[in-house]
């Protein structure tokens, strides 16, 4: 068990315990997407009052999931790399913070496109859309952050310690902004109160949730690897992998 | 002839308290001495809400509905304003290099200079508040919240912005990249500051909403100065 952590924190190590793994993530994340997006965007029946427009949750669902969870693993990895100086989880954070906004981006998006057959209108200031919407500003801020400082080092370490005191804020925003919704007005829309799901529903749904989680490692992995490659590129083994092929 | 005793070292007197007296002073005269960035913020306060009822309408009726918005945000904008130039003359001329340098932990040294910037930006834009309150027709009763839930609130700003300040004062340029960084951390402190207004106004409890601002200042106050200090020395480094 700590010998597979000892290989995972170093570039070289990584590079190829990630080369044994990645093709079964891509794999299982092709099949979960594929078998799930069919189930649910062909075979799920309708929902008796939105018609098929509710299948949009197969892509919405996931998106939203990875987004919150992305940003939880960014403030892991950087404590990993604050406190034990282990340079992969940095890089793995780096490649991460563009996807997690991505995927935050998709579910706002996903929600919007959905907000039109449903509730009649593309933005409600509801305290879910509102914290998601912050959520993507946080995500920029990092990536900004990392992109300001000349010195690559210094650009990891500040956005490391900002992806820390967001994950700190984000429960804060979250209950703040769901108290500030219920001060104004009552909730017009519940997003948590759906009638329960039929197994047909959720099934695929959660396919697609695993799915896009494979995806994300999948992803993950294959662009940590380029970014090891990258800052590694004056290490003996990365020339000789090089030059060897 | 005289006898010249072996070079001792002089052991600085005091221990933390003297320091963090001695920074918060110091913080205090050099600010003062530069008037124009003590006023700065304050003007900038007083022009944004004068551009409001330009903007929107001179109706006072839907200005005292959005006026507990509009301070705060005007208030937490120039709180912003403010911050860029928290550490940057330090920064500047090395006298952070020599706090961190110094046998006395950075994290109980930043908070010294952070409450200078809240005494001077934050205390002087709530007792000014309910001035530009008149302006907009802010219905009486809540003259006094709006004050105290700004005096209370801007001081988790100083402490959450000098996180922002603090990891952008090695960039050049860092000022709109500060904006981008601690506005969305404002947010919650926003909420319960209107929030408070607007209860006053309500006629309902103002407790709840103070009592929050007051548990996100403690928080503050406990966490922020490590983030400073970390956030700090990261910059010195780069």
């Amino acid at each position: 068990m700590w010998r597979i952590i000892h290989q995972l924190g170093s570039p070289k190590g990584f590079y190829t315990l990630s080369a044994r793994l990645q093709p079964w993530v891509w794999a299982a994340a092709a099949l979960l997407m594929l078998i799930g997006g069919l189930w649910g965007l062909l075979y799920a029946p309708a929902d008796y009052q939105q018609g098929d427009s509710f299948r949009i949750i197969y892509v919405h669902v996931p998106a939203a999931f990875l987004a919150q969870s992305i940003f939880v693993g960014l403030a892991v990895a950087a404590v990993v790399f604050l406190v034990w100086k282990i340079k992969v989880a940095d890089m793995a954070a780096s490649v991460m913070a563009p996807f997690g906004a991505g995927m935050t981006f998709v579910a706002l998006f996903s929600g919007a496109v959905w907000g039109v057959p449903t509730w009649g209108t593309w933005w409600v200031w509801d305290a879910r859309l509102t914290s998601m919407l912050i959520l993507l500003f946080l995500y920029i801020g990092i990536i900004a952050l990392r992109g300001a400082y000349a010195h690559r080092d210094s650009g990891s370490r500040a956005a490391s310690v900002l992806a820390i005191v967001g994950v700190i804020n984000i429960p804060i925003i979250k209950y703040s902004v769901e108290w500030w919704n219920t001060l104004h007005q009552p909730a017009t829309f519940s997003i948590t109160e759906r009638p329960a799901m039929p197994a047909e529903m959720w099934l695929p749904l959660l396919l697609m949730v695993v799915g896009f989680y494979c995806f994300c490692i999948a992803l993950t992995l294959m662009r940590t690897r380029n970014e090891i490659l990258r800052r590694e590129s004056s290490k003996r083994w990365v020339r000789d992998l090089v030059r060897g092929q | 002839m005289s006898h010249v005793g072996p070079l001792t070292l002089r052991e600085p007197r005091g221990g933390l308290g003297v320091a963090v007296v001695a920074t918060l002073r110091r913080d205090m005269t050099l600010k003062l001495r530069r008037r124009s960035e003590v006023m700065n913020p304050l003007v900038f306060f007083a022009l944004v809400i004068t551009l409001f009822p330009l903007g929107v309408a001179p109706e006072s009726k839907l200005l005292s509905t959005i006026a507990p918005g509009l301070l705060w945000v005007a208030a937490l904008l120039a709180t912003l304003l403010s911050l860029d130039s928290l550490f940057r003359v330090d920064f500047d001329d090395g006298s952070l290099e020599q706090m961190m340098l110094s046998h006395q932990p950075l994290a109980m040294l930043v908070l010294p200079k952070v409450a200078a910037h809240w005494l001077l930006t934050g205390l002087p834009l709530a007792l000014m508040a309910p001035l530009l309150g008149v302006l907009l027709s802010l219905p009486a009763g809540s003259y006094g919240v709006l004050s105290l839930s700004l005096a209370l609130g801007s001081a988790s700003l100083s402490l959450v912005g000098a996180i922002g300040a603090a990891l952008t004062v090695g960039v050049s340029r860092g000022g709109v990249l500060l904006s981008l960084l601690v506005l969305p951390l404002y947010i919650p402190v926003l909420i319960f500051g209107t929030g408070a207004i607007q209860a006053a106004i309500a006629g309902s409890g103002v407790a709840p909403h103070l009592a929050m601002l007051g548990a996100m200042l403690a928080a503050a106050l406990m966490l922020a100065p490590w983030a400073i200090a970390a956030s700090l020395r990261i910059s010195l480094n780069g």
